[in-house]
């Protein structure tokens, strides 16, 4: 049975000016332990879809479909329930760390509170606990810096802390939402080499978001690909990366300059990201795409298997016309 | 392979042939966020309201402000009531003098005085905000100790010691409560120039060799105006408080002029005898008025700054 | 290209910052902030310099000092024969109309409160008042389509943009007074891959119409690398290694370097997934208290102790391939 399965998933906004469909019958599943990377660029619904699965969309913001942990539904759980779920079952780790980082306290009070409240620990034992955390996620000398202030550490430090935080509760599943965007190459590579640390040490499920290909490449079994709300294709990352499905994502993969190749001029994609606004009734990618068809404008392509059913793709192009 | 970049194409080419497009700036979009602010709107047409009172009022006068109505006099708990007949629509004062009239003339000076001050706080305080926050370092710390002694001094004391100095007159209020509004606007604006300063296209204007002073006013002072234009809807009222209290001590404006502050005053002295309307009338166009400027004022900030919500 | 002319050389710049402590009596010294601290480059017409590094090794001051937006503590900037080091103010306005910038944060970068017509026409009014409205209004159409931009939107608002197209806008007005270098800082980290691609397409097709020379900063390796001739690496405000992209990415001869290589991550799992990532021990130091001689030594897998005693020089290694290192690799 999967951990997360996320079926027909649709968000909508309410803003002054109309309704925004920012996600559209989206359904993915991930299986305990996997690693599961979503990838797309501003505006792809990438993030509010996870916001959705932990109930953190905003105030004007509706979640229909289905979302299902184990055999909870999460989408209309009360908040209370909710509340538990995510402390003991979810975590989620954020892009800037200070969000999830209370300020004015010690990181230890921090850790500490978490333990007594949802392990009922004890202090001593919470400290003892948190501490070890901390050594988990190769932070030097975390005695000392359990003592700190969140702003007296760098930003990779941070992102350790949030990261053993996230992990106090040994959750099932991580949410990684953009993990690494603000930190430096060489803190990066730390960081992604961490989580895959953490993922075999602790068998935690892991989501990560992010539009760096790069990262993708190196740390998740699946990908998928959206693009205006959509899922453009779903596989196994290094099947997708061999031979991209979708237009879009062969368009990405060629738009990235590499620093083990020359490539003389980069491939871009024309236009501009989608505008959850102005999306066409039919493929959100239509407006790009150097393959558009007439249908493409009128008719969303429908989500379907291929290479023997271990992919996913959504296009009116037949596949033996990608190339 | 391109099976359908036609349409594609089709659609850039309307795109291009659109005249040129008029663009929509900010100031537009606030507006019509203020626009579907029920409060502040309202706010503004009592606002209109009072001010075309103001103006138009005289002419349906039929007592002038100076003029006393000699037959009220001594009686006028009875005869000096409100009263369509007899002309005094608000009633008369305990002088026999036509409340109307003096209403409407309080109404002209106490908006004038919240206005001018509120004016000289944005063009006084603006530039020498705008000017302090913008050089920084050593310039910055002497204009702004500058500010923080003006402020240090007990300004209500220096303002009455003004009045009873060089006597009661329009001017010397307007002299007084212009040389304090500004302060705290100095200190605002100061305070938004640093952020500002540090945004990028500040940074190109330098790059670009645009020269300090057209920096402040093309790029710095129109980025602040949303927060210049919300604090002074909300000056005016302290303005107009101000002079309301200062004529409340007796030290206003001089008779026969007057201002809603002065007339609350004298109503609020001739109350034991009965004559509440003179304590009323002013008082009501004195809290439509304010409660009027604070509405607008937060219907501004809402609607300049609409992340702030 | 060795024949062409040198527009720029920078000559052992440092760039020093006053910090107060927190807290501190206005009369006690305050620590200098040693942002950028003795480097030297040369850039020729041209030619496209990179310029790499992490978060706070001074590749940003690094560039406002270039253009006189900072002030440098000691060093020479030299803009064609010309030393502009400690020039402020009229003296340096005509060359600003030869250096233009471009800046990360395109939406940040434009006036909210101007259009775009306004926007790409300000470096004209400042240097040429006196130029015919109906000149500058075809100057200014004529550069929107250079960088791909629709005429017709020149009253449109920047927040009416997208990023991409806010970063075009920032292109049109670097380039409408026609200057010979322009400085990118991080020009498309904030934008979308796909538009990442676009933006790097545009700068490089311009660079070959217009003859420009391009400092490209940038802490992404892969986009440095693309788009620069030679690139150079830096370090906590001090120069690692010079060299030409190529060379530099084939060999690393200063141990950051191949660090930071070896850490950006290959998308094609098939190289991601078995390449040995060797990963950077330890914390950035703080510039306000830099490691003594070599300021890499603390976190350097080679370190020895002559790198604590003697800073290294940036010596030519082998041909055009310079680095400041001890024991270079």
């Amino acid at each position: 049975m999967s951990l997360l399965e996320v079926k027909d998933l649709s968000i909508s906004f309410e803003i002054t000016d109309g309704t925004v469909n920012a996600v559209n019958g989206l359904s993915f599943d991930i299986d305990a332990g996997q690693t599961l990377a979503i990838v797309g660029e501003s505006g792809s619904g990438k993030s509010q879809t996870v916001f959705a699965a932990m109930g953190l969309l905003a105030d004007n913001g509706t979640a229909k479909g289905s979302i299902k942990f184990g055999d909870l539904e999460l989408i209309g759980m009360s908040e209370q329930r909710l509340n538990k779920v995510r402390a003991e079952q979810i975590a989620m780790i954020f892009q800037d760390p200070m969000t999830s980082l209370n300020p004015y306290m010690r990181i230890s009070d921090q850790m500490v509170e978490v333990l007594m409240q949802h392990k009922k620990m004890n202090k001593s034992d919470a400290l003892k606990e948190s501490i070890k955390m901390l050594e988990a996620v190769h932070l030097p000398d975390a005695k000392s810096v359990i003592r700190r202030y969140p702003h007296e550490c760098s930003g990779g430090m941070r992102q350790r802390i949030m990261i053993a935080m996230a992990l106090l509760c040994r959750p099932k599943l991580l949410i990684a939402d953009e993990p690494t965007t603000a930190l430096d190459v060489t803190v990066q590579a730390q960081i992604m080499t961490l989580l895959s640390d953490v993922q075999k040490e602790f068998g935690t499920a892991i989501i990560l978001i992010t539009h760096d290909l790069g990262v993708v490449a190196g740390s998740c079994r699946e990908t998928l690909v959206m693009y205006g709300g959509r899922v453009m294709e779903f596989g196994k990352t290094k099947d997708i990366f061999a031979s991209p499905g979708h237009p879009y994502t062969k368009g990405l993969l060629s738009a990235i300059p590499r620093l083990d190749t020359e490539n003389a001029e980069l491939a871009s994609i024309p236009g501009n990201p989608p505008n959850a606004m102005t999306l066409p009734k039919g493929c959100p990618f239509a407006g790009r795409c150097a393959h558009t068809m007439d249908k493409c404008w009128d008719v969303m392509p429908a989500l379907e298997p291929f290479a023997e059913g271990t992919r996913l793709r959504a296009c009116h192009l037949p596949l033996e016309e990608m190339n | 392979m391109f099976a359908n970049t036609k349409k594609v194409e089709e659609f850039a080419e309307n795109m291009a042939s659109v005249d040129t497009v008029k663009g929509r700036s900010l100031w537009q979009d606030a507006m019509g966020r203020f626009l579907k602010n029920k409060a502040a709107v309202t706010s503004v047409i009592l606002l209109g309201l009072i001010l075309l009172f103001s103006f138009v009022g005289p002419y349906f006068a039929q007592w002038t402000n100076e003029e006393i109505d000699w037959s009220t006099l001594g009686a006028v708990a009875e005869k000096g009531r409100p009263s369509i007949e007899s002309g005094h629509y608000f009633g008369t004062d305990d002088l026999g003098r036509d409340l109307y009239s003096r209403v409407i003339q309080g109404t002209q000076v106490s908006l004038m005085v919240g206005v001018v001050g509120a004016l000289i706080a944005v063009i006084v305080g603006t530039l020498y905000g705008a000017i302090a926050g913008y050089f920084g370092g050593r310039v910055d710390s002497v204009m702004m100790r500058a500010v923080d002694i003006l402020m240090a001094i007990p300004y209500m004391f220096i303002l009455i010691l003004l009045l009873v100095v060089f006597g009661r007159s329009i001017i010397m209020l307007f002299v007084g409560i212009g040389l304090v509004s500004w302060l705290s606007m100095a200190r605002i604006v100061r305070g938004q120039t640093l952020t500002i300063k540090n945004k990028e296209f500040v940074e190109a204007a330098i790059a670009t060799g645009v020269p300090s002073f057209i920096i402040i006013l093309r790029h710095i002072v129109p980025n602040l105006l949303g927060v210049v234009v919300v604090y002074a809807t909300l000056l005016v009222p302290e303005m107009i408080l101000t002079e309301s209290f200062i004529s409340f001590l007796g030290l206003g404006v001089q008779e026969p002029n007057t201002s809603w502050g002065a007339l609350i005053s004298d109503g609020a002295g001739t109350i034991q005898y009965g004559t509440l309307w003179q304590l009323l009338f002013p008082l009501f166009f004195f809290v439509v008025s304010l409660f009027s400027f604070y509405f607008i004022g937060d219907g501004l900030r809402d609607a300049l700054d609409p992340k702030d919500r | 290209m060795s024949e062409a002319e040198t527009l720029l050389r920078v000559e052992d710049l440092k760039v020093y910052f006053d910090i107060r402590p927190e807290g501190a009596m206005p009369w006690t010294k305050s620590l200098k902030l040693k942002a950028v601290d003795g480097v030297s480059f040369d850039l020729k017409a041209g030619e496209t310099l990179g310029i790499v590094g992490e978060s706070g090794c001074g590749k940003s001051t690094l560039a406002r000092a270039v253009i006189s937006m900072v002030p440098a503590e000691s060093g020479h900037i030299v803009w064609l024969g010309k030393d502009l080091a400690g020039k402020t103010g009229d003296a340096i306005r005509p060359v600003r109309r030869e250096i233009q910038m471009i800046f990360q944060d395109p939406l940040a970068s434009l006036n909210p409160r101007m259009t775009i017509g306004d926007i790409i026409s300000e470096p004209l009014w400042t240097h040429h008042p006196k130029m015919k409205k109906a000149e500058v209004k075809l100057k200014v159409e004529d550069m929107m389509r250079k960088v791909g931009l629709l005429p017709n939107l020149i009253n449109r608002y920047p927040h009416e943009f997208s990023g991409g197209q806010c970063q075009r806008i920032g292109i049109a007005r670097a380039l409408i007074l026609e200057p010979k270098l322009i400085i990118c800082d991080e020009p498309v980290s904030a934008l979308d891959v796909s538009i990442q691609a676009q933006v790097i397409n545009l700068l490089q097709s311009l660079q070959d119409e217009l003859g420009l020379s391009l400092i490209f900063i940038a802490h992404d390796l892969s986009v440095v690398k693309h788009i620069s001739d030679r690139v150079m690496v830096l370090y906590l405000g001090n120069g690692c290694e010079i060299a030409t992209s190529k060379d530099l990415y084939a060999h690393p001869r200063h141990p950051y370097t191949r660090l930071l290589i070896s850490a950006v991550p290959i998308p094609d799992p098939s190289i991601e997934l078995s390449r040995e990532v060797e990963l950077i021990k330890g914390e950035l130091p703080s510039p306000l208290n830099p490691p003594s001689g070599c300021v890499f030594r603390t976190r350097c897998p080679k370190a020895q102790p002559l790198c604590a005693e003697e800073k290294p020089k940036m010596e030519e290694k082998s041909d055009g391939h310079f680095a400041a290192c001890h024991f270079p690799d």
